[in-house]
């Protein structure tokens, strides 16, 4: 029986192209 | 290190170092949390112990639980130094009108005029500011310009005038202009809906929710309530743009700390992406929320991911700003510890040409880091703000949140605490729920496939 459950996440571990608070385009 | 919380059933372990995230049955939970202790096998122990104990230790083995980090602030550092010089700047609050039709009682810009005269932004100082950010924006392509205020509607030629005047130097820059409006909506006309859907990539629409919630502070010069007005408005706004990339944005205080209420009131209206943010103000004022007004915005915020998921998959599904989480393809790690960009690739133009680190510094002469002709002089003050990430915060180095926060926001930290290296520390603490909230509807979708 499984007890934990990963959600899968980008690892923690810069181009500039992110909008101010476009990897989108690659995939 | 990890940081590990029950939710609506849920047991929700994330681990800091990696960015995981795990759900845990009772067990699981009892035993990660304890895992001092419960890393060492005891005689006799039901056989389920042992097992999980194999998974946990799998878990770690793959650096998924109870991971080093893999970076750190020499790392950050050597970041940055890869970086051009001096920093490219790749966004503008182009602040086109000092100037309001409203006079909303909470207005962080004093009725949209920043503590200064009355002023709308004159065409040749907005192409002169465009012109700055292509000749300042280096190697960056994307170009992001909002138009702010004020109520930005009231220079609406000026707008207009402007995004032609940029996408004509589109190709021969090789740059890609994002617009941004913000708008209260009195304004809108069947040539704002037309001009905005085809050029504003995004466009937030001012709306506190309930009729009443937003008469009593959204007011006119002669202090009639404008929700009658802007709602229709709205609608045939959004349904232009077929409901996509908009967000109705809202502001609670002390009147509505069930601001909850006024979410509902807007997806029942038709509105699907919303936001209501905490008012942001002098503690004194009568519109400040309170500790106990805190303590019931973290339990809304609660109920509100409870409600979020019943509501999942049905007509009456909505998105909140603060609960869209990308788990899977997060912002890189540069981002998470530098933040916004304020005062370094992100800049305000008040009318006049002045720059400031961002539209919340605007009106603050110490904060005046230059012109539009002459670009950034104030150099001490731009290395301050390159400076100001999380790492440049004691308070955030222990915290769970800091690489899904980047160390928050600075005008608030400076309005809080006197430094942009503060903290907002009622800022800290809603935004914790938060994201507990917005992982925990990760978690949710994902057990629900």
């Amino acid at each position: 029986m499984q007890h934990i459950q990963t959600i899968q996440t980008r690892d923690f571990a810069g181009c500039g192209e992110c909008q101010t608070s476009e990897r989108k385009e690659a995939e | 290190m990890i940081h590990a919380y029950r939710l609506h059933g849920k047991g929700i372990v994330l681990d800091i170092g990696s960015g995981s995230v795990h759900v845990a049955d009772p067990l699981a939970y009892e035993m990660i949390t304890q895992w001092e202790q419960a890393r060492r096998p005891v005689p006799g122990e039901p056989e389920e112990r042992t097992e999980l104990r194999t998974e946990i230790e799998a878990l770690i083995r793959d650096g998924k639980l109870f991971a080093p980090e893999r970076f750190g602030e020499t790392d950050f550092a050597a970041l940055a130094a890869q970086r051009e010089t001096p920093p490219v700047v790749k966004a503008l609050c182009l602040h086109v009108s000092h100037t309001c039709n409203l006079t909303c009682d909470y207005c962080f810009a004093q009725a949209g005029r920043y503590c200064g005269p009355q002023a709308l932004m004159p065409f040749g100082i907005g192409k002169q500011a465009l012109d700055f950010l292509l000749g300042a924006s280096g190697t960056r392509r994307n170009l992001e310009v909002d138009f702010f205020g004020g109520e930005p509607l009231m220079n609406w030629q000026v707008v207009k005038d402007l995004v032609a005047y940029a996408r004509s130097r589109e190709a021969e820059m090789g740059k890609r202009f994002r617009f941004t409006l913000t708008t209260n909506g009195l304004l809108i006309d069947s040539d704002v809906i037309d001009f905005v859907n085809r050029e504003m990539a995004n466009v937030v629409l001012s709306l506190d929710g309930r009729k009443e919630i937003h008469d009593s502070l959204r007011r006119t010069v002669s202090g009639k309530g404008s929700y009658e007005t802007v709602v229709p408005k709205f609608r045939d706004l959004v349904q232009a743009r077929s409901g996509k990339n908009y967000y109705m944005r809202g502001t609670f205080t002390h009147a509505n700390p069930d601001f909850t209420q006024d979410i509902y009131h807007m997806a029942a209206l038709g509105f699907r992406s919303l936001s209501m943010e905490p008012v942001v103000c002098a503690p004194e004022s009568p519109h400040a929320l309170t500790k106990e007004d805190i303590a019931q915005v973290l339990q809304e915020y609660e109920r509100l991911a409870l409600e979020m998921a019943r509501r999942r998959g049905t007509a009456e599904e909505f998105s909140f700003y603060h609960y869209l989480l990308d788990l899977a393809h997060g912002p890189c790690l540069f981002k998470r510890i530098a933040g916004c960009g304020s005062g370094t690739e992100y800049l305000a133009v008040t009318p006049a040409g002045e720059l400031y680190p961002c539209h919340q510094f605007v009106g603050e002469k110490d904060f005046c880091m230059g012109d539009i002709w002459r670009g950034v002089t104030n150099q001490a003050l731009r290395g301050a703000f390159c400076g100001c990430t999380l790492y440049s915060r004691p308070q955030c180095r222990e915290c769970w949140a800091r690489l899904y926060c980047s160390g928050g926001c600075a005008a608030n930290a400076y309005h809080a605490s006197g430094s942009i290296r503060g903290i907002h520390e009622e800022g800290c603490i809603l935004f914790r729920k938060r994201m507990e909230c917005a992982i925990w509807l990760a978690a949710e979708r994902f057990g629900n496939g």
